[in-house]
């Protein structure tokens, strides 16, 4: 099992949704990184990322990774939040019959999963239909 | 740049290889390629294996299978780039003969992936994925590629019965691979009525774990030539990478690594998708054969599942894809799948492949995938 260094030093963007903005193209890195992907400048300010965004896609677990089996079905989907930047995460408090591509969400913090007996539980964001 | 040639080409049946080890399924397998090839000793080998410490445990294998091979000591290098590591081990290997540094090398893929329970082997194909941002939150391989299908679906109108024709048509090439791990067909029902892994993907639209090792034997052309060899030449290779995280894509349905390596092949080949006669691609999930024939221009975007509908791909169709079975019917020991492909065009641009040939190829191409599309390998062959 690992220890909990890992799960703990990505609290920034697990917790608050940290990323940073390039100053040169604007482009934002989630999770925030050295160089810009796009146009490979160094120079960024610290930015958080919206709360609110769109289903582009979605689908439901349904044979889960070990971590994840008292939780399944549940669905999983790549959201475009209102700032552009897309994430994955899990869709919770939902009917699956009723999701839809383009339908908005917001993201609220939840639990993940926990990490065997005695390990942490892992907290993380996840998607609500509004 | 020296002309680069295939001259011997080995691989053993596929399946749950249980009475195996991972090194005494390499070593048969070499065999058969060195003996193909007409030699016993190399100068070097690469070895493509995805995850052999989170499947047997095992690490450092270039060398421990180098010392079963009785090589050492030979240089041996492992190669990985999750389900392309084969397709890597094939470059790395072209580029140092056609570089003049070594002559005979042998290239490899394996993976035994049988030896840990299903949630093992989950755990370690989802380490392809980006293990901080995708598997944290719950997403699977198979969720991976029902994302794609499911946006897929969405902008192009694909069908659900479209993506279940993939799989039949692979399997029914399978059924004629004795070599394959389920060499049988399938019908469009027991997809659609197979269990469901992740909407709309079900068990029978993935590829399954498979143990099972490829090799094959590369020289410079001129050499082949003096051992009157048949001789198969690479004539191009590409590489691209791309974000691993699929959510980082501009596009959930284009996968732009498979089109920049194809690009990158068809430029060094001096070829066109048009003169593509045979194709194996990296059907890892039916949707990835769809998203994969798009990306490499031999159909249009957006219209892979109705060329699958419409039997472009089949057997005896215009630019026939994964004649060999796929990963889908062949199986996937995901580090030797890249390796396998380059063995069915091989051994159809041969006229070795049975029941299976398609008449008279000159030209194929091998197209090998990593992780929901981060890397490509692809490889151009032509019959000389």
């Amino acid at each position: 099992m690992s220890t909990p260094s890992r799960f703990w030093r990505e609290i920034p963007q697990r917790y608050r949704l940290e990323a940073n903005k390039c100053k040169r193209c604007g482009y934002i890195s989630f999770p925030p990184r050295l160089i810009c992907p796009q146009c490979q400048n160094r120079e960024f300010k610290e930015t958080k990322l919206a709360d609110k965004g769109k289903i582009l896609t979605f689908t439901v677990i349904r044979v889960p990774p070990q971590q994840f089996v008292d939780q399944a079905p549940y669905a999983v989907g790549i959201v475009e939040l209102d700032d552009g930047v897309k994430l994955t995460g899990q869709i919770v408090d939902c009917d699956f019959e009723n999701l839809k591509i383009g339908q908005k969400v917001k993201i609220e913090f939840r639990k993940i999963f926990d990490a065997g007996e005695a390990g942490i539980l892992c907290y993380g964001y996840k998607f609500v239909p509004e | 740049m020296r002309e680069v040639a295939v001259i011997g080409v080995g691989m053993t049946k596929w399946g749950e290889l249980w009475e195996k080890s991972l090194r005494n399924i390499f070593v048969e397998t070499a065999l058969l390629a060195l003996d193909d090839a007409g030699v016993d000793k190399i100068d070097s080998m690469y070895v493509g294996s995805m995850s052999s410490g989170l499947f047997v445990g095992q690490e450092h294998i270039a060398s421990l299978l180098a010392d079963y091979l009785g090589q050492v000591p030979v240089p041996s290098a492992r190669v990985e780039t999750a389900c392309a590591s084969g397709g890597l081990a094939l470059r790395l290997g072209f580029m140092e003969v056609a570089s003049g540094m070594s002559d005979v090398v042998l290239v490899s893929g394996i993976e035994k992936m049988t030896d840990v329970s299903g949630y093992e082997a989950t755990y370690a194909l989802g380490t392809a994925a980006d293990q901080e941002y995708e598997g944290y939150h719950g997403i699977t391989f198979p969720g991976l590629y029902a994302l794609m299908a499911r946006a897929h679906m969405e902008k192009y109108g694909t069908t659900r019965e479209q993506l279940a024709l993939v799989a039949v048509k692979n399997h029914l090439n399978g059924s004629k691979n004795p070599l394959a791990q389920y060499p049988f067909e399938i019908t469009v029902d027991s997809v659609l009525n197979s269990v469901m892994v992740a909407d709309p993907l079900r068990v029978l639209d993935c590829s399954p774990i498979t143990d099972g090792a490829a090799a094959v034997i590369l020289c410079p052309v001129e050499m082949a030539r003096k051992m009157k060899k048949p001789i198969v030449k690479i004539t191009g290779s590409g590489h691209a990478t791309d974000s691993i995280s699929l959510s980082s894509r501009k596009d959930i349905t284009w996968i732009e690594a498979t089109y920049q390596a194809g690009k990158r092949a068809y430029a060094m080949a001096n070829k066109k998708p048009e003169d593509i006669d045979i194709l194996e691609v990296h059907d890892c999930f039916t949707i990835a054969e769809i998203c994969v024939i798009e990306a490499l221009g031999i159909v249009e975007k957006g219209k892979g599942g109705k060329a699958v509908e419409d039997e472009v791909t089949y057997l005896e169709g215009k630019i026939p894809v994964n004649t060999s079975g796929g990963l889908k019917a062949k199986g996937h020991p995901v580090g030797a799948t890249g390796v396998a492909q380059v063995i069915e065009i091989v051994k159809q641009l041969r006229g070795e492949a049975g029941k299976r040939q398609v008449k008279n190829p000159k030209v194929g191409m091998a197209q090998n995938m990593g992780g929901s599309g981060g890397s490509t390998v692809v490889h151009i062959f032509e019959k000389e």
